[in-house]
């Protein structure tokens, strides 16, 4: 393993920016891994981590298999995330806004460029991402339908989901996206948990990756195959809206199987602690996100579930 | 009358509402409307509404039509000093055109979509950010510049910046609102967080200006409306900080400068040395200058329109 600054820049006061690699064996450009890019990132910030862990101990047991290069880059963001912000510390832009970046542009962009140039080119890119709605999710790989994806790929990495989604118009400058444009073969895994870290959820992911490069033949491990994904579209999700705002008392959270007419949550009047509303399941299936902050505004969404 | 477009419950006893004033007369059935507030930090559109509506409302005689003017698309931040949407930590002009199905936010942004859809011209106000002050420009999509341009030149401002298609950014109100065939310009003007009286004063001028070329507005307009420099007919040269440090300004915003013109240091204070000298590579007018003093490498400084190319920094 090399580890190496990839970008970096001085603060007026704070210590230098860096943006640091790891990367693994020599060959093609085989994979391309990004963790956190913003500053509440902290569990794709610790899986990623653990990837790093994991590949020191592959790369030394002699099971990074010939040919490969690994790149891995943990943080793109630290300037946010030791400060508490989740967005660039300075301006408050997005990184992941800015792809493929711009190096004469403003800071964000030049990070972005930076980042981009040492990431294009990978035949495969993962990204550990998280959703920009505070929520829980289903662990799962999600791609952008820009017709240069593939289904067949993202279930290699054996999670429950492959939820394919149209771009919307804020997706052309995130890094996804311009993977794919690139040709590199994009993948977003979302772990279901963001500002905080879940082991447990973090695991899923950070095994989900080793098993992709496994199926690749980048890494050789002994591991099983996990799930026969299944490959969801926007349309296979059933939305649910809160009808009131107030106090949200959850009773059933992501990956819970629930029968039409479950009680999913209560919304509780923050006065009187009477109940506004009862949120019921509409159908049968699994819940694939559930909103998971103590307070809950009328007309967002609660909960998206997998109709069976 | 003000009418309510968005009424949604926030979890303690408040309401999310978006609100807008129409002003109504005669049988005209032309219709503008003037949206600003949707970074909650730029303030500027705040005087053009209130000098608006009070220009109206004293001379409603002569309008013939329908002004709408919504001050506050994001009133949560408005009201708290907050650039984006606050609990979302969302810039709202990323959002557009919104899903009805979406987030109470996505939602929110598409219930605005269909309140200006059909308008005859939006006016979308904003004041660039904490860290910039702009000229009175006006910012117009190269695919819309035709039918655009002319409603820009009435406007009083100092200069209409053609973006070229690629570097548009297709989720923000504007470009939304110019996809469904509702005419929309980006007006910036003066700095956030501030009001600059005079800027809003000859935007409003040239409002009533505009209603009079489209025929909403019969009583008295400003004689003296300027003539905007248009981008095409020269260059933007943009200059973005080479260091991180702290910016020394030596020239004024909205000035002429001349190659080689110190434009501003970068210094550092701990070892009292100049890090950079910032240069003006052309000839040209300043409309876009930072003031706000830290500035990390790639900051954007100053912006310089200019009848020559841009060179390398000097």
């Amino acid at each position: 393993m090399k580890q190496e600054v990839l970008f970096q820049m001085k603060s007026p006061y704070r210590d230098d920016f860096k943006i640091q690699g790891f990367r693994f064996g020599e060959g093609e450009k085989s994979v391309a891994i990004v963790g956190a890019m913003r500053g509440d990132e902290i569990q794709q910030q610790f899986t990623c981590s653990q990837v790093v862990k994991n590949l020191i101990e592959l790369e030394k047991e002699g099971r990074i298999l010939p040919g490969h290069e690994i790149l891995v880059i943990p943080s793109a963001n630290h300037f946010s995330m030791n400060i508490n912000k989740r967005f660039w510390a300075m301006d408050n832009t997005d990184i992941n806004r800015m792809f493929p970046g711009y190096d004469k542009g403003e800071t964000t962009q030049r990070i972005a460029a930076a980042l981009f140039d040492e990431v294009r080119g990978f035949k495969y890119g993962i990204q550990l991402a998280s959703f920009y709605m505070p929520g829980e999710f289903i662990p799962h790989v999600r791609m952008m339908d820009t017709g240069f994806q593939n289904v067949k790929l993202a279930k290699k990495f054996g999670l429950p989901y492959v939820l394919v989604r149209k771009p919307k118009p804020y997706d052309t400058a995130v890094l996804n996206y311009n993977w794919q444009i690139f040709d590199t073969q994009a993948f977003s895994i979302y772990s279901g948990d963001t500002d905080t870290i879940n082991k447990e959820s973090a695991k899923i992911a950070w095994l989900s990756i080793l098993r992709f490069l496994n199926s690749m033949k980048i890494i050789k491990k002994d591991m099983h195959d996990g799930f026969n994904s299944s490959v969801l579209h926007d349309h296979d999700l059933e939305t649910i809206k809160s009808n009131q705002a107030g106090i949200l008392y959850s009773q059933r959270g992501a990956k819970d199987e629930v029968k039409a007419g479950d009680l999913l949550a209560k919304i509780l009047d923050p006065f009187t602690g009477a109940v506004r509303s009862e949120i019921h399941s509409p159908i049968d299936g699994t819940i694939f996100f559930a909103h998971d902050k103590p307070l809950i505004h009328q007309n967002t969404v609660m909960y998206r579930i997998v109709k069976f | 009358m003000i009418k309510t477009i968005i009424s949604e419950g926030l979890p303690v006893d408040e309401q999310l509402l978006i609100r807008k004033k129409v002003i109504q007369n005669g049988t005209g059935q032309k219709r503008i409307c003037i949206v600003t507030g949707t970074h909650g930090d730029e303030l500027e559109g705040q005087y053009v509404c209130f000098e608006l509506i009070r220009r109206l409302n004293e001379n409603i005689q002569f309008l013939d039509g329908t002004v709408e003017v919504y001050p506050a698309l994001n009133p949560l931040g408005v009201d708290s000093v907050t650039r984006g949407i606050p609990t979302f930590d969302l810039d709202m002009n990323r959002i557009f055109p919104g899903d009805p199905n979406g987030h109470l936010i996505e939602h929110t942004a598409y219930e605005i979509i269909q309140d200006l859809r059909g308008a005859d011209m939006v006016i979308d106000i904003h004041a660039s950010n904490i860290f910039l002050r702009e000229m009175m420009q006006a910012r117009i999509n190269v695919q819309m510049s035709k039918k655009l341009i002319p409603f820009a030149n009435s406007l009083n401002i100092d200069f209409i910046w053609i973006h070229d298609a690629a570097t548009v950014l297709e989720s923000t109100l504007a470009h939304s609102l110019n996809a469904i065939k509702t005419p929309t310009i980006v007006v910036e003007m003066g700095i956030g967080m501030r009001i600059t009286r005079d800027y809003g004063n000859r935007l409003v001028d040239g409002i009533f200006n505009m209603m009079k070329k489209m025929k909403m507005w019969s009583g008295p307009i400003a004689n003296d409306i300027s003539k905007p420099m248009l981008s095409t007919t020269g260059v933007v040269c943009f200059m973005n900080a080479d260091v991180s440090g702290i910016i020394i300004p030596t020239v004024s915003h909205s000035v002429d400068v001349k190659k080689g013109d110190l434009l501003c240091q970068i210094v550092d204070p701990f070892e009292g040395v100049v890090l950079q000298n910032v240069l003006s590579p052309v000839d040209g007018v300043v409309f876009t200058l930072r003031t706000y003093p830290v500035v990390y490498e790639g900051s954007l400084i100053a912006r310089i329109f200019s009848k020559t190319p841009c060179s390398e920094s000097l």
